[in-house]
């Protein structure tokens, strides 16, 4: 079975992004980037998959600036196969993505893929669901395990209330959640047999996808800042200041 | 222009954060229609229709529908869509599900976890875990969107004498089966509904310190139980209890935390509270830094006296 992963490069979770003063963004010049988080957890599944004998090949596919072939690279490390570029300037949306994803893994032959649940710069959230919509098939978001057998992907997923078990028949769609796995380290040996794999680098065009976003951005701005209170010196002062000045209890 | 909200309910009732995504089609204008879809709806239908705002209930009552599976439940939105120019669900596990699977299926960039209505085509959208908000303009003629319900006080549950509609369901084929659930049971409020929540990190050690000394503080003052990433990836508590910017995001009138260092993507999910208040015996935490109260101490002294002085 083939599998198709989708890896993002985003701004590092340690970073804390600034607004840019013109507002059109947040600043990413000079900026640490790295694999969205999510999606290091979907490449580590898929790797065990490939350990469990039940995938034959995994694809690591990223969409985005020259620069994303070093995701593309650390999936690579981790123990993916070959790479995709899907190589382009503009910041694709979630729509767009998927319409790429699509034609990728139909061209691929993939009978599973998995991406993050959420990239942590946009926060969308909805990749996944897209594609899977596009596809047509069944989509196991927020994954917190994910068992192969006889044509079928059972999925437990991180719902509001807890936890909740679908069966998707292949081919599928899954999203990973934090819980999924504790994806590894790529070893200094693996790191250096990466740099032979190949990376094949596409245009949206290639692909006949239209990638021209439907949202504008009209302005990014700080979130309204909150300010440090006061230190109380024991348990009675927070109980009579909650009781009698912020009346909240 | 209409707007459709789809709402969340189990056997409970319809859930708050419903309420809020109504708020949000009420803030944008026009008529506001609500979808019910599952099984055995109809006390369900009847609280709908008098949620304050509502003019029109739609009743989906099809055994395919249960369990809010995306694929049947969106296919059932977009059988819906044509006469609506905007769809919400509240940025629940199920409106996250579903809502991006519908908008694909109708060629439409959805507009993810909204925190303000601009106009028709404007919304305001937290990014980056909440460190900038970017207002953003869609060009699609139809919108999708899910509610950052936080953000919205929600309308009245009552007050309103909407009429109800039963609908045709299609018949959508779906390869995915719902297997089972396992949902924490608890007599507390719900986190997204929750006028108190007293949070627990890793600082707590372990899920009996959680049982035996956040349970008593919580029980006191009515509130909702929640953690930190790290007290659940170590099985300090279930999944559900997570606040932040992967978990649940919440905005009560207090929310204490204890024992939870302040990082970002913690910050994500509840600084937009009223009140908080910080316990941790290192002062130089950065929950401090978003703290209205802060106590620093050791919370294994500090929450048996809370209680007693509650
Ligand atoms: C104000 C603003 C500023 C922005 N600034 C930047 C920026 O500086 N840098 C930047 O990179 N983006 C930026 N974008 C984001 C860009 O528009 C997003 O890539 C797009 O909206 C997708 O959302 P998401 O990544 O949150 O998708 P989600 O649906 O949250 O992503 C889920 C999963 O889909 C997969 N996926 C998503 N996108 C890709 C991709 N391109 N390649 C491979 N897999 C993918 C991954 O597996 C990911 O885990 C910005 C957006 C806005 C609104
Ligand atoms: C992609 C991604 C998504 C994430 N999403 C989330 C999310 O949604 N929610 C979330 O919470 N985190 C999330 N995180 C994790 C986040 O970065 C932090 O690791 C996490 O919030 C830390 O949890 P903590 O504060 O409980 O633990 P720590 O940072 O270890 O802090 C423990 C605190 O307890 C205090 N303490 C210890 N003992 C005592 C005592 N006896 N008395 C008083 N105080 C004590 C310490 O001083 C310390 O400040 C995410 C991370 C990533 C990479």
């Amino acid at each position: 079975m083939k599998l198709l992963v989708a890896v993002k490069r985003v701004v590092d979770y340690n970073v804390k992004v600034r607004v840019k003063s013109d507002k059109s963004g947040v600043e990413t010049a000079g900026v640490k980037m790295s694999m969205n988080p999510f999606d290091e957890i979907a490449v580590e599944e898929a790797i065990r998959l490939k350990e469990k004998g039940i995938a034959t090949e995994i694809v690591a596919v990223s969409i985005g600036v020259t620069q994303a072939q070093e995701t593309i690279r650390t999936a690579l490390a981790m123990g993916a196969d070959r790479g995709i570029l899907v190589e382009t300037d503009v910041a694709v949306e979630p729509l767009a993505v998927a319409k790429l994803l699509k034609a990728l893994a139909e061209k691929e032959g993939a009978e599973l893929v998995i991406l993050g649940k959420q990239a942590i710069d946009d926060d969308m959230n909805a990749t996944g669901q897209m594609l899977a919509a596009l596809l047509g098939w069944p989509q196991g978001t927020f994954a917190s395990k994910v068992e192969i057998a006889d044509g079928n992907a059972k999925v437990t997923r991180e719902v509001d209330g807890g936890l909740e078990t679908v069966e998707l028949k292949l081919p599928a769609v899954v999203t990973a959640d934090l819980r999924l796995n504790e994806p590894r380290y790529a070893s200094l040996p693996n790191i250096m047999k990466a740099r032979k794999k190949q990376i094949d680098i596409v245009k949206p065009a290639d692909l006949g996808v239209d990638v021209t976003p439907r949202l504008t951005i009209v302005s990014v701005a700080e979130p309204p800042g909150r300010k440090a209170g006061i230190k109380v010196p024991d348990v009675a002062t927070l109980v009579d200041k909650l009781r009698n000045e912020a009346k909240v209890i | 222009m209409t707007s459709l909200v789809v709402l969340d309910f189990d056997a409970t009732g319809i859930k708050q954060p419903a309420r809020s995504a109504v708020a949000a089609a009420v803030k944008l204008g026009g008529e506001v229609h609500v979808l019910l879809s599952g099984t055995g709806i109809g006390e369900s239908a009847a609280a709908a229709a008098k949620i304050a705002g509502v003019s029109k209930v739609l009743v989906a009552d099809d055994a395919s529908l249960t369990h809010e599976l995306a694929e049947t439940t969106a296919a059932l939105v977009v059988s819906l869509a044509p006469a609506y120019s905007h769809i919400f669900q509240a940025a629940t596990a199920a409106g996250k599900n579903m809502i991006p699977r519908a908008a694909a299926l109708l060629d439409v960039q959805v507009i993810s976890d909204i925190s303000d209505v601009i106009d028709a085509d404007t919304f305001i959208r937290p990014i980056y875990a909440g460190n900038a908000l970017a207002t953003v303009k869609s060009s699609d003629s139809k919108k999708l969107i899910t509610v950052r319900a936080s953000s919205f006080d929600p309308v009245a549950a009552e007050g309103g004498s909407a009429t109800i509609e039963n609908v045709t369901v299609p018949t959508a084929g779906t390869s995915s089966k719902y297997l089972s659930s396992e949902l924490s049971k608890s007599e507390r409020p719900e986190l997204t509904a929750a006028k108190i929540i007293v949070s627990g990190g890793r600082g707590m050690q372990n899920g009996e310190n959680f049982t035996k000394l956040i349970d008593p503080v919580a029980d006191k003052l009515g509130a909702a139980v929640g953690a930190s990433r790290a007290a659940v990836d170590a099985g300090y508590v279930p999944n559900d209890y997570q606040v932040g910017q992967t978990g649940k995001i919440v905005a009560p009138q207090l929310y204490i935390a204890i024992g939870i260092s302040g990082a970002i993507q913690h910050l994500a999910g509840m600084k937009d509270s009223k009140v908080i208040v910080a316990i941790n015996k290192d002062e130089d935490a950065p929950i401090f830094q978003v703290a209205d109260y802060g106590l620093v101490g050791d919370l294994f002294t500090i929450l048996p006296e809370l209680e007693k002085a509650l």
